[in-house]
């Protein structure tokens, strides 16, 4: 059973219905005791990161995640859920989880490519450059796209942890992977057949790097 | 590289998909479903829905139709008419929409856009405009008006503040629909959508008047627009949405071209 975490952040229905169409059986949920029982658990969200912790704290959440990542069980972030495994976001100044070294920063409202400044939010499909084969990308074509909504993004302090790289105006990581850990700042969930692969990729994976 | 969004534009009127010419006349020609997986299934970026029904009856039927979208296609969809409060949008939001789109409601309660951004974050707010292009005067400085309640009421309002006005109060997105060139397959309005999208920082989709794949490529460089909203030109058959990117594509337009 694949675990999606509730931590009142955003909409988690959209995760639920491409599991659902992948015929894989999944709970929403924030008991412990079903989060300790899943096979594999996505940590989603779509909000801001003050909220969010502040959430995972009051709940207790915030070290069960942390336990989970310790004990080996494959997490898959997504999007805001990527974000607040770093130590530290820009986004309300929010101490966060600290799985994974580094921090989240705000795009820059100079940003530009050819011309014109950037938007912000980052919104829309842009492609991820991949650094090298994993388990959850397998059948993901390098330089595919993805669909993004976000206006901070991930920088890991050490090239170990990222996986994937996007370009908007400044490179960023977009994907991040390490252990039993995936994490991706688009979202699978809403970018069609590639997504649906990657979640699918997800659920079956044993949660090791190179297998 | 961001890409381009190609955005295939449903009105569904008591469930099913039509579409109308200057606002009038709507013909039924399918099923809304059906055209979101096809679409889906040819490489659309994203899909707006518009719901067009009058009765209240009709709005249970949209949600109906919003869910059984939800469960079929995996890319983003935004859904607006009709939507007066958060908890319309909520609705809307729970059946599986990414976004709401407000109009006419937001004109007359602009509040519904701030709350609504707090609520469910700006990223699912989209600003529906619809613009008639007026003679410059002190009232309308930009020489475009915002009209509402279907193109039938003149509002007084700047098209050029509201853009800004709205932005500030936390809409994710703005889709502006030029009412003169809607419906004509003439071309979209460049001028109107370079003069917004250059003047706030969220994303701008361009609507009305796209007739062929010419036009969507003088719309999103010209225009400046960061996505571009098709009709007639698709529903008809007269393209296909994977001739248009490749169109694009060739043109040096940044497009999604796999998926």
């Amino acid at each position: 059973m694949i675990a999606v975490v509730d931590y009142r952040a955003g909409n988690l229905t959209s995760v639920a219905r491409a599991l659902h169409y992948l015929h894989q059986p999944y709970q929403i949920t924030d008991d412990p005791a079903v989060l300790e029982r899943a096979s594999h658990v996505i940590f989603p969200g779509v909000g801001a990161a003050g909220e969010a912790m502040a959430y995972l704290r009051q709940t207790g959440l915030d070290q069960q995640i942390r336990s989970l990542v310790a004990a080996g069980k494959p997490l898959l972030g997504i999007c805001l859920g990527t974000q607040v495994i770093f130590e530290y976001s820009e986004e309300n100044e929010t101490r966060c989880l600290g799985i994974v070294p580094g921090s989240v920063r705000l795009f820059p409202r100079t940003l530009q490519q050819e011309g014109p400044p950037l938007k912000i939010p980052h919104m829309g499909w842009n492609e991820v450059a991949f650094t090298k084969p994993h388990p959850v990308f397998e059948n993901i074509e390098q330089g595919a796209a993805f669909y993004f909504v976000h206006s901070y993004y991930p920088a890991p302090d050490e090239q170990a942890w990222i996986l994937g790289w996007t370009d908007y105006g400044l490179r960023f990581c977009s994907v991040i992977a390490r252990g039993n850990l995936v994490a991706v700042q688009f979202h699978p969930e809403k970018s069609g057949r590639p997504g649906l692969r990657i979640l699918e990729n997800f659920c079956r994976w044993g949660g090791r790097d190179a297998e | 590289m961001l890409s381009k969004r190609i955005i295939p534009c449903l009105d569904v009127r008591n469930g099913l998909l039509t579409k109308g010419i200057k606002f009038q006349e709507n013909v039924d020609i399918g099923d809304p479903v059906e055209a979101a997986r096809a679409y889906y299934e040819q490489g659309a970026d994203e899909i707006v829905f518009y719901d067009i029904t009058a009765s209240s009856d009709g709005r249970d039927i949209m949600i109906d139709v919003v869910k059984r979208v939800a469960e079929t296609i995996f890319i983003p969809f935004c859904v607006g008419g009709g939507i007066r409060t958060v908890e319309d949008m909520r609705r809307v939001i729970l059946a599986g929409a990414e976004k709401v789109s407000v109009n006419t409601e937001a004109v007359l309660n602009p509040r519904l856009i701030a709350d609504g951004a707090r609520a469910f974050g700006s990223q699912c707010i989209v600003l529906g405009m619809d613009v008639k292009s007026v003679k410059r005067s002190a009232v309308i400085p930009s020489g475009y008006e915002i009209v509402i309640q279907g193109g039938r009421t003149y509002t007084g309002i700047d098209a050029f503040w509201w853009a800004k006005e709205a932005e500030r109060l936390g809409a994710g997105e703005i889709c502006l629909n030029s009412i003169d060139a809607d419906g004509t397959q003439d071309g979209y309005e460049i001028d109107l959508t370079f003069l917004i999208s250059t003047n706030v920082r969220i994303p701008v989709i361009a609507s009305g008047g796209a007739g062929r794949p010419e036009h969507l490529l003088d719309v999103l460089t010209r225009g400046r627009a960061d996505a571009a909203l098709i009709a007639s030109m698709v529903h008809y058959k007269t393209y296909a949405i994977p001739a248009i990117k490749a169109f694009l594509d060739r043109q040096g337009v940044k497009m999604r071209m796999q998926w």
